[in-house]
């Protein structure tokens, strides 16, 4: 494949394995995401999907393969250098700062990333563009009036949100997103799908997500993870007609 | 930052309390002020560790013990300048707190708890073996560290000069503190308490924040024991045993994990009532054992956040 023939990609993974004993959870899997689409993950329960986001975010180390991020090697990176680069993952069981405000905890997502922590003098709150920031993510959220709440006063949906907003909160050049829709009602659901496709404006997003009809919805393209194993990457509708993916996952009510 | 009212007379009494104890003819007690005072540094340093850090540390009394060490030692060999002895206080338990964190930090939870507390007792058994400086007897000084400036000599063999330069370590301590919490460095460490992970994640380098922490814990620690070995004239591996490490816990927890009193707090409650109840009775660890329950059943936060909640009823 000539270079001139894809548009560049901005995550490029090569022969990524993991293995757990003598499970191969992730088993020699390849993957590009172009910069500025929304490729989703999908596969069923147990296909690898999580550990995966865990090894490009840097929680998992890699047993073999490489990990290019916006042109450099970032396989051996530790998590946070790579969210200093601009890979930044959500979390698929709500992880938030339990202690500070909602305001605070998106303000910590935008500090994070801007600038070094380690000022132990000036009071944070002199500082008007993180809070700025962060308001503007509660806004978009759906969370402009919570901001002085406590996380625990948050609905499970509104703290859902939060969890993607403080991902989105740094502007990322891409987000992992782990299942954000999990464990949500319908009209919940319809605002976090809003609230994803509102994120390519942008961040390129990597989306792992179970919900079927919404990964059709939102994904430029869409990659098949079974067995820890990539069984096909396209466009969605050629994989939701893809045999092997039919066979393996989807079933026949999705084809169409 | 304005000083509040409570600031302001913690400072009025700290500074008028050997003069009060003058007139009243209890000198004797400014000796129980300066180690109430001394213990408040190195409770503090544990509450920055163990409160703010939430890193349950359980050998911080190495820290304190080998700064007393270090200071005793040079005292025992001739030098008295009393900047040597910080500078290399510090360094030492600076450095002891960058190896023992480095390799503590690696593990979470009950690993951590158990790490700290093995590499405390390796230093406490150290102090015992080594014979040229009194072994299990410990250790006596006669000189104590001197402080000269522009003619003036400070000798802390001094009570008061001892107890003005505790008191004003403290102060440092206590307006580094305030000034740490709400800072960058404050809430990037409030956030990784909450959830390493999650913080990690979000781009805060979490181990090397947790290190920094630690060592500059382990640093004021080993001042409070040079403080220390200045007040007693007189060091023994004890002060580097884990149920000092206890004590310390202990006044964190009562006094108010994570709030800039704390330390203090829990520092002079335990050892008043050490001191009053230890005139009456032998078993008074008995009676300060239901005080801590009946504090951390009923006060969250422990005494400082019992009085801020008093406080904030009253003002309302």
């Amino acid at each position: 494949m000539s270079a001139s023939a894809t548009p560049a990609a901005l995550l490029e993974v090569r022969g990524l394995v993991k293995r757990f004993g003598g499970i191969v959870a992730t088993d020699h899997v390849d993957l590009d995401v172009r910069a500025g689409e929304i490729h989703a993950l999908i596969g069923p329960n147990g296909a690898g999907k999580t550990t995966l986001v865990a090894q490009l975010a840097g929680q998992v180390a890699s047993d073999r393969g490489t990990i290019v991020f916006a042109g450099a090697d970032v396989t051996t990176l530790a998590t946070h250098e790579r969210a200093r680069r601009g890979l930044v993952r959500s979390f698929q069981i709500t992880r938030l700062f339990r202690s500070a405000s909602v305001l605070d905890n998106v303000a910590l997502a935008v500090q994070a990333v801007s600038g070094t922590s380690l000022r132990a003098w000036r009071p944070v709150t002199r500082e008007a563009a993180l809070f700025e920031r962060a308001r503007q993510v509660l806004v978009a959220i759906g969370l402009g009036s919570k901001g002085d709440c406590a996380i625990d006063q948050l609905s499970h949906g509104e703290r859902r949100a939060l969890e993607v907003g403080m991902t989105l909160a740094s502007r990322p050049r891409l987000i992992l997103l782990d299942e954000p829709m999990a464990g949500m009602g319908p009209g919940e659901s319809t605002r976090m799908e809003a609230l994803v496709a509102a994120s390519r404006a942008t961040s390129t997003v990597l989306l792992i997500e179970h919900d079927v009809d919404a990964v059709f919805r939102l994904a430029d393209r869409v990659s098949v993870l079974v067995g820890g194993r990539v069984i096909a990457t396209g466009a969605p509708a050629a994989v939701r007609n893809d045999p092997a993916v039919i066979a393996a996952y989807l079933g026949e009510e999705h084809a169409r | 930052m304005k000083p509040n009212v409570v600031t302001l007379c913690a400072a009025a009494v700290a500074i008028a309390l050997p003069f009060v104890l003058r007139a009243l003819g209890l000198d004797f007690y400014l000796s129980l002020a300066s180690r109430i005072v001394i213990y408040a540094i190195a409770a503090t340093s544990l509450n920055l560790v163990l409160g703010y850090g939430g890193m349950v540390s359980f050998g911080h009394a190495a820290f304190v013990g080998l700064g007393a060490y270090v200071t005793a030692i040079m005292l025992s060999e001739g030098v008295t300048s009393g900047v040597l002895h910080l500078a290399a206080t510090v360094a030492v338990t600076a450095l002891a707190a960058l190896v023992i964190g480095a390799i503590s930090l690696r593990t979470r939870g009950v690993y951590f708890i158990m790490i700290t507390l093995a590499f405390a007792q390796m230093l406490y058994y150290l102090a015992n073996s080594v014979k040229g400086y009194g072994g299990d007897e410990g250790l006596t000084v006669r000189a104590r560290s001197l402080f000269s400036f522009a003619g003036y000599v400070l000798d802390l063999k001094k009570p008061l000069a001892i107890y003005f330069v505790a008191v004003g370590v403290l102060a440092l301590a206590l307006v580094a503190l305030a000034r740490f919490a709400p800072s960058r460095f404050g809430r990037a460490v409030l956030a990784l308490r909450d959830d390493d992970v999650r913080a990690e994640a979000l781009g805060f380098a979490t181990y090397r924040y947790k290190l920094v922490v630690f060592v500059v814990a382990g640093a004021l620690g080993g001042v409070a024991g040079a403080l220390s070995a200045n007040l007693q004239g007189y060091v023994s591996p004890n002060l580097l045993h884990w149920t000092q490490s206890g004590t310390l816990m202990v006044m964190v927890i009562l006094g108010g994990v994570a709030t800039v009193w704390g330390g203090v707090l829990g520092a002079a409650v335990l050892l008043l009532l050490q001191e009053v109840l230890g005139a009456y009775t032998e078993h008074h660890e008995f009676w300060t054992g239901w005080v801590l329950l009946a504090v951390v059943l009923f006060a969250r936060q422990g005494l400082a956040g019992l009085l801020a909640r008093m406080r904030a009823t009253r003002l309302s």
